[in-house]
Order: C-alpha cells, then structure tokens, then sequence
C-alpha cells in the first residue's frame, strides 16, 4: 500500500501554511510557503509529502545557505550575497591556477603536484552532538570523510575542533534537556575517536575550547584531507547514466536532520528531535571507501561518471543535487532498508550514514558491482538519470514526486534580512601589575584553552597510514604542542601537505578583527613549520541571523575574511556556515554561542625533511621574535585570568605580517631556523614556556629587547596576544645570514637557550623573572590529567 | 616454488583493516614481492597460500571489532581458512600478526598454540588498563633467546615503534604465563629508554610480564601489539627534528627484514 499524504497548499491561508510548515517540520518562512503555494497553483494540484519534504530540504539554511546568499542592508550599504560579496571575491580575485576545484563540489580541490591534488572540506555537526554527543561527533566525522570520498579522493587527515561549556559548570544551572559539557566533551572525543580510529584515518590538527556560551550549544568541527590524481576528478553524469547506491542500508535514523540544524535548540529538542541524530557505522564506510577507490582506479576513468555523498537531505539532496541539468526517475522500492515499514518520504529523506549516490554509464555496471561485491558491501540501482529537467520518484511504479528541477533550485525566495553593529568599547582597564608573573603564567598555561590536550590526542590514532610527518606531539618527550601537522601523501616524493587552524571566539567581540586573527593563526601555524602557498577555508558557526545584531556581527567577520585571504594571498578554497546556533527557554528568551569563525590553512612544503617543529633545540642558540608586540589585550587570557574586561581585540598588519611570513619561510628553506613556535593565547610567555619544556631546555631572554609598540610593562610585553608574531631559534653558525634576511622587518634578538632548566625572563628595568620548566610543565599538564 | 621468484608476501584484508597499504610498504622495502588481497579473493580460490612463504595479518579493527578485538577475524580463520592455514604453518612457512593481526591469532587458537594450531585459546589481548585507545612510542626489546626463527636476526635490539591500540592487555592464567617464560615464547617485551622492564608509561597498557608479542612453539608463527611497520622512514620518528643523524635503519624495517633474511636463508 502507497502511503502518501496530499498536502492542500493551494488554497491556504498565510496562518494555515506556517501551520503546515510546522506540523511537518520544514523549517520554511512564510514568503518560502508563499513560493511553493505559487508553483503547486501554477501547475494544479497540491504537493505530496514527498515532495513538500524535498523542497524543505533542497531549501533549507543548511542546504541552500540562504543567509549568505540572501540579501543584506547594512550601515554601509546594501551586500547582495554574503558568499559572491566576500568569500567568492576573494578567491576570484587571487584567480590561482592551482585551485582546481572551488566552491562547487562535496570539497575544495588545489593542485598537490603535477598529477596529484589535495581535497579538503570542513563541516560542523553542532546540533546532532548537543544532543548525542558519541552519535552527532561520530557521524560528523564520518560525514566529512564522505564529503572527500565524494570528490573521488582517499581521506589521509581527520581534523576535529571543538567547543563546549566550562567543564566546571554547576549541574543546577544548567538547562532543561541540555548535557553537562564534561559528559558532551567526553562523548564527542569518543566518537571522533572510534570514526577516524576504526576508519584508519589519522587524526591530528585541532583545537578544543570552552566558554560560557557554549553551555547549550556546543560546537563540532570535523575536517578531512584526502589525495587524488587530478585526472580521476570527474563530475559529468550523462541522460541514461544508472543511479546506484552504495552503502549502508537506509533506516529511519537521521530524519529531517537538515531541517533540525536550521532551527535552535530547545527543550524540547532532546525528544522531539532525537532521530535526526544519525547512527553512524566505520566499517561500513571503511567497505565503501576501498570499493570506490577501486572503481576509481580499475580502468584509466573512473567506473562511474559522478559520485557524490549522501550526507544531509538523504537522497533528495543527493540525487537532486546530481540531476541538476539532467533529470531524473527513482524507484524508492530498490532502496534497501534496514528495516520494512518506512514511508516513501522516509526512504527519500532518510540520513542514514555511509551511503553514497553514483552516476554509472550502462556499460560499466557490471564491473562496479563485482568491485563492490568484492568488498561485501552493497550497491543497488535505484533509478536513472534522464534530460527531463524533471525529478521524478517512484514507490513502486505510481509517481510520488514530481518536481521541476528548475523551481526546485531556483525558486526559493532570496531572503532580505537587516544587519547591525555597535563597534565595542576597546579601553583598557586601569590596574596595578600583579606580583607574581610566573603565577600568572602558571595560570594561563593550566587554563582549558592552553592546557595540553594530550589526554584527547593519545586517544586519537595519527600513525596510521604512516603518512605523518610532523605529528601532533613533538619535542624531546613526544608532549610537545606542535603548531601543525605535516603529511607526506605520496610514496615517492618527498613534497608534503601542512595543515593548520585558527580560531578564537573570545574575540568575538570585534568579529572583524577576530576573522583576520583567526586568518593569521592558521597561516603563521602553517609557516612556523614550513608551509607555504596556503588555502583556506572558513567555517562559521553563529546564533539566529535573523536577529539584527547577529547578523551585523556576521556581515563584520566575512568583511574580515575578503581582506585577510586578499591580504594574504590565499584563496578561499571551500566554507561552510551553521546557524542557529541558539537555545531558546521557555520564557521566549535566547542563548546564543559566540560568534565562531574557524579557519582551516593548507598549504605545501617541498621537502618534508625541511619540517621545523617549535621545540628548543640546542643550547648556546640565538632566540628570535618575529613580529610587533603592542597593547592588544580585547579577549586576551591574561585579561580573563585576571577578571578583567576591555582592551583591544589583536588587530593584523597585513602588509607587514606577510612580509615576516614570507622571510620566515625562507629562512626555513635555507635551514637557519631549528625551532619555531607561533605566539597566539598567553602571547610571548607561553610560548617561550611551551617551547623550552617541550625541547627540555631552558631559555634566557630579556624583554628590553622586544619590539614594542607603546608598551612599557612587563607583564603586558609578556602576555600581548598581538599576531603575526614568532618565536624563533637560529642556529649559532647561521645568525648573521638570518639577521641579514630579516632586515627591514620588526624583529630582534631577544635571548638564548641554556642548557638548564629555567625559563628566565629579564624584565625591562631589574626585575627578573624565574621558573622551573618542568613546574611550567605540570601546571600545563595538569587540566586535563583524566 | 622456484627459487628466482624470491620472497613472496600475502597481506590479508578484510572489512576494517586499515593498515595494509604500510605492511606492503614495509615488506617490500624489507625485500619481498607482496599481494594484498580480500579474504573473498582467498576463500574464492583466486590465490592460494601455498604461493606465498609469509602470510600477514596487519592492523585494523577487522569487522569493527564487534565481539572483541581480532574475534570475528579469528573465526574466519578457524572455520574458513583452518587447512590451509594448517597446512602452511607444517610446512616452516612464517605467520606475521600485528596488533589486531596478533589479537586474532590468539583468539583463533594459532598463538601460543602449546598443543599444535587451531587447538584453544591460551591467552588473550584485553582493554588497556586505562580503558582508553592509546597511541604512543615505545620501546620493545626482543628476546634474543626466544623460540621466534624469523625474528632471530634482531638478537637483543631494543626497538623504538609505536603502539596504537584500545585492546592490548597481555593477560595469561599463571602456569601459561610461567610456560610462556621458561620455554622462551616471549618475543618482545615492553622496557624503558634505557632497556629495563618497566610501569606505565613504558608499559602502555598494563601487559604482564610487559609482554608485547609472542610466537609459537615452532617459532614460525609471530605476533605483536606495537606497529613495526609505521616506522620504516627515519623521518616518522617523532622527535626526528632533533636528530642530528638519523636511523640509516630504521626499527621497523629491521623488523621486516629480520624476517624477510630469514626466508631467503631458510625458505628459498
């Protein structure tokens, strides 16, 4: 029996469609409702369930990313799309040839060398893990790995980002339906952990934070790097293509999960919601990622002409998204099912995991199927594409969808929404310095955001593969903080892959500032160990764009980004927004995150032996900074330690700060440098610390010697979270070569290595500053000591 | 088989292996010819065992790892490749099980195997002591006066390599354990920098008697927890930065040549 429900839209009211768009869970505006009223009297009849589904979905904030390509007022005018305004400019604009494939496909596409390219995507999976942290970071991870294997690459790097509520949070205060943030951090790492581990895909490069505002609404970033020969790249299904799916079978977990990640969180979310949370399966995916890359690889093409993910929106987003152009003509009794007793709209909507669709020529049938045979793992033909413009669903045989392709894409309405933003207050506070600055430091250094996350990082695997390079712990005790990670892909060359990531929501404050700070972090990662033409991508994770304020903010951190990536010289490559980031109380009022901006650097090294990893190396050596150190303290950890507000958010020097980056590499190449460390949250102090526990040697330096830009207290050169800055070790016999190649640039030599063990900083008039590295250790180490 | 054909590898995969593309590696950087093959093709008759002098079961979370680690794996072994298996391990050819390569063997009854292959399982690979995944270095040091032939090669060496693992407990009843000692089954054992047994960290997951891998009575059939075959490039030590010479050999790919010396000398 065919279960399919008519949807009357044609003659309802405005009230009765936002009741409809409710009642089904669709997450569309009035206008949006409005749009789909228009087609269906257009065309004479009244929606199925099916279709009014499909719509919701191709439509929706995760899908269609209606805010960045809505359009916007601002105070400075009118921004027609966020994405064309901004992020696309950019990229456009910087024009590389190496970029093959941008902003179009599953993940971003640059030249690796001449026959091999390196893909990368960066997603978020906020809302599935606030509510099943195991479940929603498992599947997110396993989400992204499909987005890579979409483009026909094989995953080499899983990165994660994370962020979630004080793990000392009291239990009373927390909201109904809301995890405490130790139970969300626990699970989230469990299921990072136990995807990428079981997957065999290492993971490295990520970052873990806390803040208030993450209480209701933690955050899950999941990135993943993949290899390909550029050649194998092909997206070109044809009319008479087969559709085929191949995966994991097809359930009713994961259920309207775009829908869900476009609305807050509530209440009541944890029951109403609980099936959007897919069930997520590694060795399921791990069959189909060797059975593609042996489809890929068998023949000189690939065995299929497209191939893409089946990730949010089930098949309606996956099938719809290929036949775009095409047409198309499904059979949903072909799909196979967990189990029986799912609506045709349940099959097509269905999240299910670690399914992917292809487009297979007629010819090559028979042969992909024996591949994925081979691998015990299932694939069936569903349907075909067709030149119709039409997507046309079947549940066997009568048409339950059928849906101009044309309308589907192109006829939702463009938002119009309004953005606002007050520049915030940027004083300083006035205090005395504080007595102990080695507390001070010791403070910093076992905060949540410094502290070492090694406690995380054993229990992720990043030696499988044995394609790691630089790995995420270095120094002379393998617990040193590495700024990146560099891969070598290939076998037989030398040539390496450098990935890294920047962001720091505790300046969301000024979210202008806090794009370029987070632009900067990533690149000064990927250089202080080598890398070079860098690519980026941005994920951004915020509260309700429809509020003015949000928004305003928002519009501010893109505006950001066009000039850190045009600054720069490093294009955008893929992004990726989630909003609604917000939990809504019962009594109507809201919590929002702090506005989230994560930036992801790739970039290339030639010669993986190059490497520079930011431990001290050897005693007697000359110690560096790169960079300005000036009084920006907006955000800063010394500030939070402290208990204080205000002050400057860092601000980037573009012009100069690549010109530092620039020579830096250079000194790399040339092997002047031995160590290099970034200095980002705890400025100059923590750093300095880091890299001398993590070599086990100690460092002397003097902060006379700092260059400054109207600074004049010791504590405020020590703790400056000011960017573009280095630490950086020289070898003896190499520093008038590498004094030469730095002329003309802030920098200077500060002090030396020692062969003890003390961290000794000599303050501006006779004051000097003294610790024990292994007591700087502890006090890092020990946050996270679980 | 003749004898120009030289070493010849067979490395098994089945759903949820995932370290097969480095085994390869290493064995044929150690000298081998290697295939990597689907248990399917096995089972299919595609290749047999009998072309083949090492056959290695390398690291993964076979079939997820769903009733344990290495237990649906080691089944397959029992009931599907049983003959064979028995066959080539009679024959002095060399069985190489790494991490969940060796959790299978000894759920399939083929490590320590006092009473022949298949026979029962004597021992078991359990939950780390801290319950945890742990991916770190360690050092193992091999047994020089073990029973293991293929591994005879590294005498006394201490190797630096690393373990990754969630399932790597040695645990033994005592009169094993003691059997395991006195009759030399010990292959490698968990120490310190400076060579000595030692705690945590150095024993990364509590093993008794901080035993890291086993052999068989024979001495033909090898297992290990630590991966020998993620360091086979000097500059995948992770502290290689502060080296001023690097390995020219490096400890994993002693491990792979050990053996594959072994088979040209014994086996060709």
């Amino acid at each position: 029996m065919v279960r399919v429900a008519v949807i009357p839209v044609r003659y309802a009211s405005d009230r009765e469609l936002l009741e409809i768009s409710r009642r089904y869970m669709l997450s569309l505006s009035l206008e949006e409702m409005k749009a789909v009223q228009r087609y269906f009297r257009k065309i004479g009849r009244d929606p199925t369930d099916v279709e009014i589904n499909t719509i919701a979905q191709t439509w929706s904030e995760h899908c269609y990313h209606k805010t960045f390509k809505g359009i916007i007022e601002t105070q400075r005018g009118v921004v027609d799309g966020l994405l064309k305004t901004y992020i696309f400019k950019a990229t456009e604009e910087l024009n590389k040839p190496w970029c093959l494939v941008v902003f179009k496909d599953n993940a971003g596409i640059v030249a690796f060398d001449e026959e091999w390219a390196v893909a990368v995507k960066v997603e978020t999976h906020n809302h599935p893990t606030a509510l099943d942290p195991y479940g929603g970071a498992g599947t997110g991870t396993g989400g992204v790995f499909r987005d890579v294997m979409g483009v026909g690459a094989k995953p080499i790097l899983s990165t994660d980002v994370l962020f979630f509520g004080p793990l000392d949070y009291p239990y009373e205060k927390l909201p109904p339906g809301i995890m405490h943030p130790r139970r969300l951090m626990r699970g989230a790492v469990a299921g990072i952990r136990d995807y990428g581990n079981k997957m065999g895909i290492p993971t490295a490069c990520g970052a873990i934070g806390f803040d208030e505002g993450y209480v209701c609404n933690p955050l899950v970033y999941a990135g993943c790097v993949g290899i390909m020969p550029v050649r194998k790249y092909t997206r070109n299904p044809k009319p008479g293509d087969l559709i085929v799916l191949a995966g994991g079978r097809t359930g009713r977990d994961g259920l309207r999960g775009v829908t869900f990640a476009s609305a807050e969180l509530t209440p009541e979310s944890e029951k109403v919601s609980a099936v959007s949370v897919q069930i997520g399966n590694p060795i399921e995916e791990k069959k189909l990622l060797e059975a593609i890359l042996r489809a890929r690889d068998k023949r000189d093409k690939p065995l299929y002409s497209a191939i893409t993910d089946c990730g949010g929106g089930g098949l309606s987003s996956a099938v719809g998204e290929m036949a775009r152009g095409l047409g198309a003509d499904v059979e949903l009794t072909r799909v196979p099912l967990k189990y029986t007793g799912l609506e045709p709209w349940e099959i097509w909507l269905s999240e299910s995991q670690e399914r992917m669709v292809m487009a297979v020529p007629k010819e090559n049938l028979e042969e992909l199927l024996e591949i994925f045979r081979n691998e015990n793992c299932e694939a069936t033909v569903i349907g075909e594409f067709t030149s119709t413009n039409r997507l046309v669903v079947r549940y066997g045989g009568k048409i339950v969808c059928d849906l101009d392709l044309k309308f589907l894409f192109d006829g939702v309405p463009r938002v119009r929404r309004k953005a606002y933003w007050t520049p915030p207050c940027e004083e300083d506070p006035e205090f005395p310095q504080p007595g102990d600055l080695m507390d001070v430091l010791k403070r910093i250094l076992s905060s949540p955001n410094v502290a070492s996350k090694e406690w995380v990082l054993r229990q992720y695997d990043h030696e499988v593969q044995a394609r790691m390079f630089v790995k995420p712990l270095v120094g002379v005790h393998q617990d040193g903080p590495s700024d990146a990670c560099v891969l070598k892909p290939l076998k037989d060359s030398w040539r390496g892959v450098v990935v890294s990531c920047g962001v720091n929501p505790k300046y969301h404050i000024h979210p202008y500032k806090m794009a370029l700070s987070a632009i900067d972090e990533a690149i000064r990662n990927n250089v202080a160990v080598g890398g070079r033409r860098i690519a980026l991508l941005d994920n951004f994770s915020w509260g309700n764009p429809e509020r003015e304020e949000t928004l305003g903010a928002l519009v501010e951190a893109v505006r950001g980004c066009y000039d850190g990536a045009v600054g720069f010289d490093t294009p955008f490559i893929s992004g990726k927004d989630s909003l609604y980031n917000e939990y809504r109380l019962p009594d109507g009022g809201y919590i929002s995150i702090p506005g989230t901006l994560l930036i992801t650097a790739v970039g290339i090294i030639p010669d993986v032996r190059k490497a520079v990893t930011m431990d001290f190396k050897e005693p007697g050596n000359p110690v560096y900074v790169l960079g300005l150190t000036r009084n920006e303290f907006g955000g800063s950890h010394y500030y939070m330690v402290l208990g204080l507000k205000g002050g400057a958010v860092p601000g980037v020097d573009v012009k100069t700060a690549k010109a530092i980056m620039d020579r830096l590499v250079e000194a790399i190449d040339l092997g002047y440098v031995r160590s290099c460390h970034d200095c980002s949250e705890g400025g100059l102090a923590v750093s300095l610390a880091e890299s001398s526990f993590a070599g086990g040697l100690g460092v002397e330096v003097w902060l006379s010697k700092v260059p400054v830009e109207g600074l004049n207290r010791d504590d405020k050169i020590m703790f400056s979270e000011s960017n573009s800055r280095f630490i950086v070790e020289v070898s003896r016999d190499r520093l008038y070569e590498f004094e030469s190649l730095m002329k003309g640039l802030p920098y200077s030599r500060i002090g030396v290595v020692t062969p003890g063990n003390k961290l000794t900083i000599h303050g501006l008039k006779d004051r000097v500053y003294e610790e024990n590295i292994w007591e700087l250790k502890r006090a890092w180490k020990s946050t996270f000591d679980w | 088989m003749s004898e120009d054909m030289g070493v010849r590898t067979l490395v098994l995969r089945v759903e949820g292996t995932n370290c097969d593309i480095e085994t390869v590696e290493a064995f044929e950087e150690a000298g081998s010819q290697v295939e990597l093959r689907h248990l399917n093709e096995l089972l299919r008759g595609d290749v047999g065992l009998e072309d083949f002098h090492i056959f290695c079961i390398p690291g993964g979370f076979s079939y997820g790892d769903d009733l344990g680690a290495g237990k649906l794996l080691a089944n397959q072994l029992k009931y599907r490749l049983r003959k064979r298996l028995e066959l080539f391990i009679s024959e002095g050819r060399v069985v190489v099980g790494i991490c969940n390569g060796f959790q299978a063997l000894v759920k399939a009854g083929l490590l320590p195997a006092f009473d022949g292959p298949f026979s029962r399982q004597e021992v078991t690979l359990a939950l780390n002591e801290s319950g945890l995944f742990v991916d770190r270095w360690v050092y193992v040091r091999h047994e020089e006066a073990c029973r293991c032939l293929p591994t005879r090669k590294l005498g006394s060496r201490v190797l630096h390599i690393p373990v990754n693992h969630a399932e790597g407990r040695f645990v033994a009843p005592d009169a094993t354990l003691n059997r395991l000692e006195e009759e030399g089954y010990v292959v490698f054992r968990y120490v310190d920098p400076h060579g000595r047994p030692s705690g945590y960290p150095w024993n990364p997951n509590g093993s008794m008697n901080n035993i890291a891998g086993i052999c068989n009575r024979e001495g033909n059939v090898i297992g290990l927890m630590p991966h020998p075959e993620k360091y086979t490039n000097a500059y995948l030590h992770p502290s290689w930065t502060r080296f001023k010479t690097l390995a020219s050999e490096t400890d994993g790919l002693a491990f792979f040549k050990a053996i594959v010396d072994y088979v040209v000398e014994n086996l060709l």
